[in-house]
């Protein structure tokens, strides 16, 4: 499959968004709202749930099913409200000790007037540098598109995990082609050369584990159940590691990236 | 019947013969004033008109900031390279060397300002656009890194039009790699000031850019993490007037103070002092 059209997959409109995983993988989800600075923002969901009896901390980008509750929460574009809630709940799972587990499933950030006046770059910024300190495990699981900032903002994690045909990018490709070859109609040569789909960001090292797909049209239900396996696994194993240790292990994990 | 004077020989040198004698003349894109090199020049590269802020080259931002002779320059020899295989990228890094006669986008190295020692990067728009690759990522790390162990604060000056797109996803990890060197420097009590120029975007504006304790920008800067430009692809619609400035950054409470150039060392030099003396401890005497 090419590259494109693992993108295709990856945003396809029938593909489960992050509340059906909610659902699915964590028990007795309650949802929390609000940046408690301007706004909610319901581009990003996050809330409180139990993984396998845990309690456990979860925030989503969530793209809504049907047009109407697409529109609502922006297509899963988040403002910089978003992602100041999603601050505000990883810090207070710092405090409670509660583990942290972020589903990304964005095109991006969003691009308006709005974001930009109310500090989207310094809203994800903050992000990026308070998870690389945030003392507590964090797990970042790619379930569609992983759109640049807007999703690094929610993955500067202890494990970074994708599902087989989500994708992970600096750029879309659409936007690769235009602003490098000045041709929108190079998206599939830009899409194979951006290295953006679940092999290459393993082997580039950007992806911890690539967790295989059901063919299309074939439920998700074992999915979720192998997800929800793994991901209290690896809680156990991140848990029982002393903070100072997780953290050091988190710096070297992104420090590594063009190490020379 | 027409009067002859209507049909004077203009007084004006054919142009060969005029561009030899006087000095080149460039317009100033603001007022339109056309100003000598050396006018520029003397004037910090700032239109003495109008204030535009023309846009100057990171080894002259050095100059312009450190103390005579006082900058030593680490990690010099990193330079770009194509680790995707990205087509065409080669060929780019080749034109980028060339323009700028850099390796990088980024130089640092520590230096003195205003005689307070400390780490400095500033960022080259001559290589192509100041965009964040891997590479730039691991200088700016290094240089967080080499100043958190040696008790250094850091100013750094952004010019940049984001991550680097053909570095892929290893671009983007820049911000996160840099993001965590620069919280680490923070959490070791050091001092990080930021000068924002024309134009600092996309994943500098989201990480490095918006991380110091204090945040300066350069008058008429634009700053933003979308570019203009996606915005009015995007939403289909014109920008207003002075979206994204540096002013209009100042009013909705992202930079602290926008500083013109020909303040920029005594400020930064000021900044420093104020952070190199502990205000806890008991007042000297008058």
């Amino acid at each position: 499959m090419s590259a494109y059209d693992q993108i295709c997959l990856a945003r396809d409109k029938d593909r489960p968004t992050a509340a059906a995983f909610i659902d699915a993988v964590f028990d007795g989800f309650f949802e929390l709202h609000g940046d408690r600075l301007y706004g909610d923002d319901p581009a990003i969901i996050g809330g409180l749930a139990r993984l396998s009896g845990r309690p456990v901390t979860v925030i989503a980008t969530e793209k809504g099913v049907g047009t109407k509750e697409k529109i609502a929460r922006n297509f899963g574009s988040a403002n910089p409200e978003g992602y100041r809630k999603a601050l505000r709940l990883m810090k207070q799972a710092e405090k409670f000790h509660r583990p942290v587990i972020c589903l990304i499933d964005t095109a991006g950030a969003y691009c308006g007037v709005g974001a930009e006046e109310r500090g989207q770059g310094s809203a994800i910024a903050a992000n990026i540098m308070e998870m690389s300190a945030l003392r507590t495990p964090v797990i970042s699981l790619f379930i569609g598109e992983g759109g640049s900032g807007g999703a690094l903002a929610l993955a500067v994690a202890d494990r970074i995990w994708l599902l087989q045909n989500a994708v992970y990018s600096v750029i879309s490709p659409e936007g690769a082609a235009s602003i490098i070859w000045k041709d929108a109609s190079l998206v599939r040569e830009a899409a194979e050369a951006l290295g953006l789909v679940s092999a290459d960001l393993f082997r580039l090292g950007a992806a911890d584990r690539v967790f295989a797909e059901p063919s299309p049209g074939q439920s998700f239900a074992p999915l979720y159940q192998e997800l929800r396996r793994a991901l209290s696994e690896e809680m156990d194993r991140l848990t029982g590691l002393p903070v100072d240790a997780l953290l050091q292990e988190r710096y070297e994990k992104f420090r590594k990236f063009g190490r020379m | 019947m027409l009067k002859k004077s209507l049909f004077i020989k203009p007084n004006i040198a054919l142009e060969g013969r005029r561009n030899d004698a006087a000095p080149a003349l460039t317009p100033c894109p603001q007022c339109r004033r056309r100003l000598t090199a050396g006018e520029k020049e003397e004037n910090l590269q700032v239109c003495p008109l109008c204030g535009y802020h023309f846009r100057i080259g990171a080894r002259k931002r050095i100059a312009m900031l450190a103390d005579a002779d006082s900058f030593r320059e680490l990690d010099g020899d990193l330079t770009a390279c194509d680790r995707l295989h990205f087509p065409q990228y080669e060929e780019k890094l080749d034109a980028a060397r060339k323009a700028s006669g850099e390796k990088e986008a980024v130089i640092s190295g520590v230096c003195a300002i205003q005689e307070t020692p400390c780490a400095l990067f500033a960022m080259e728009a001559d290589f192509m656009m100041g965009s964040m690759s891997p590479t730039v990522g691991e200088k700016i790390t290094r240089l967080f890194e080499y100043a958190a162990a040696n008790a250094l604060p850091v100013i750094g000056v952004t010019v940049s039009g984001g991550a680097r797109v053909q570095e892929g996803i290893l671009s983007l990890m820049q911000m996160a790699k840099t993001s965590a060197a620069v919280r680490r420097h923070s959490d070791a009590g050091l001092f990080y000031g930021v000068l924002l120029t024309h134009p600092t975007t996309g994943g500098v504006t989201a990480s490095f850019a918006m991380e110091g304790d204090v945040i300066l920008a350069e008058p008429g800067a634009l700053i933003g993490f979308a570019g203009p430009r996606v915005i009015e692809q995007t939403l289909r619609q014109k920008l207003p007037q002075g979206f994204q400035k540096a002013e209009f950054l100042l009013k909705k409470g992202f930079v602290d103070a926008i500083v013109p150039r020909q303040r920029q060392k005594e400020v930064v030099g000021e900044l420093l002092r104020l952070h190199s003396e502990n205000g806890l401890a008991r007042g000297k005497e008058a």
